[in-house]
């Protein structure tokens, strides 16, 4: 399948690619690892007159702790976090979430700043960074702005980012003691998008209870999914089975999943339901360990 | 149709240059452009992994880049394994333990298994079936697959012989 044709732009600064940005407006894009864009491109789904590769623009990838946050740069792969020893140690939710992103070629090339600025439910990382309440940085014409995780996913394919604006750094909380998460995908082959997953992220104080909690859901709605009913009910109260059980049900209650070739709605939600009793419980031994 | 670009690549330790389109993807500049057509077009979507080859040392899918993001990089398709007339270990390994039938993944494989046996030189079965994740084979199952890459293994993992003189003394 062959793309419509398009002008290719290769910055070499975050400047000039915003300013091509700013420039070509609707028409452009910009080309990140480009293994959401290009599929959709050769399909003719997407059109845009004008790419801007930003692959050879330095400083964008780094993985790094500073200032209270682990700090991702937008540019970096996902083979680079799988390569981590800061993700292997610190956050292993992370390492969980970026080993069941497709495959090993994809993520050579596949970034986490495209990841979560195509704005497809179906990818992986927006529901693990809602599970972290993670933090967006996008760089524009203005500057630089903060977006909280939550207020990102507007619609299907559509993020809070602005006309000119780029993804260039995901920002998460460093982690306190006694916390801990997982991420659960069922997918139909290896390499498959998520029937359905599930992330979840606990805090827990020295009795065991619940000081903070992130659950996010994957492909079971037109955006990534935070289960904030079920964050609410598990908040405050002692994780054990029974709670996670009933937070499990809640969170299953807030997926709108579609029937598909992967399944129907309601065996979506029960998958859901089963997804995040296993996050949770993953979280809750992670946080105690 | 867009204004054609200067793409300038090393393939297989040749320099090549050609002016494309943007739109031309990577598979395609490797196929018609280079006429090197030991790498495939399985799928086209991304998922088969038959059209892999190494970018700048790190596997891809070649249907799913732009020739033109390859300018100034580094290729390797199955037709540089060979070297000076001599197969690469891998594949010696698929010949000998027939980790083929119809051929048509069997390039992607190669480079799958090159590149995994480039970060761990003694892999479990597991990582091999990990390492070719990104590559559907129809006909064989894998299992056979899995042997070829265990006797690459083994094969790289031998010490070269040292070089006799006349004496039958190591140089």
């Amino acid at each position: 399948m062959i793309p419509p044709s398009f002008e290719y732009l290769r910055p070499n600064t975050i400047p000039e690619a915003i300013a091509l940005l700013q420039q070509h407006g609707e028409e452009a894009k910009i080309l990140s690892g480009g293994q959401s864009l290009i599929p959709m491109m050769k399909l003719r789904l997407a059109r845009p007159a004008y790419l801007i590769d930003i692959n050879r623009i330095a400083g964008l990838s780094y993985i790094k702790e500073e200032g209270g946050f682990l700090k991702i740069g937008g540019l970096t792969r996902e083979a680079e976090l799988e390569a981590s020893s800061l993700i292997h140690s610190k956050y292993p939710i992370i390492l969980d979430t970026t080993h069941v992103i497709a495959d090993p070629q994809v993520r050579n090339l596949a970034t986490v700043g495209g990841n979560l600025a195509h704005g497809d439910p179906a990818n992986d990382h927006p529901a693990t960074m809602l599970a972290l309440c993670a933090q967006v940085v996008a760089t524009g014409p203005g500057g630089e702005r903060i977006i909280p995780i939550e207020e990102f996913f507007l619609s299907l394919f559509t993020t809070a980012l602005q006309a000119g604006e780029i993804l260039t750094e995901i920002r998460i909380p460093i982690p306190p003691a006694r916390s801990g998460g997982g991420y659960f995908k069922l997918e139909r082959k290896v390499g498959d998008f998520a029937t359905a997953a599930v992330a979840a992220y606990l805090a827990l104080d020295e009795k065991g209870t619940a000081q903070k909690v992130g659950i996010g859901l994957t492909n079971v709605g037109p955006t990534p999914l935070k289960a904030a009913k079920a964050e609410n009910f598990l908040r405050g109260k002692k994780v054990d089975a029974a709670s996670i059980a009933q937070a499990a049900q809640l969170a299953a209650d807030e997926a709108q999943p579609s029937s598909d070739l992967r399944g129907p709605a309601e065996y979506k939600k029960g998958l859901v339901k089963e997804l995040a009793k296993r996050a949770l419980s993953r979280a809750l031994e992670r946080a105690s360990k | 149709m867009a204004r054609k670009q200067s793409v300038r690549v090393k393939v297989n330790g040749k320099e090549r240059q050609a002016e494309v389109e943007p739109r031309l993807l990577l598979v395609h500049f490797i196929r018609e452009v280079l006429e090197l057509t030991g790498t495939h077009i399985g799928c086209d979507t991304s998922h088969c992994g038959a059209c892999t080859v190494l970018l700048n040392g790190k596997t891809v899918k070649s249907c799913t880049l732009f020739a033109v993001q390859a300018d100034g990089g580094e290729i390797l398709t199955v037709e540089g394994l060979i070297k000076d007339g001599q197969l690469h270990p891998l594949q010696e390994g698929f010949k000998e333990e027939h980790g083929l039938q119809c051929g048509f993944c069997t390039p992607g494989m190669l480079l799958s298994s090159y590149s995994l046996l480039q970060h761990n030189p003694n892999p479990s079965e597991q990582d091999i079936r990990w390492g070719i994740s990104g590559n559907l084979c129809r006909c064989t199952g894998y299992q056979n697959i899995v042997r070829a890459v265990q006797f690459a293994a083994g094969k790289l993992a031998q010490k070269p012989a040292p070089e006799m003189t006349t004496q039958g003394a190591a140089k």
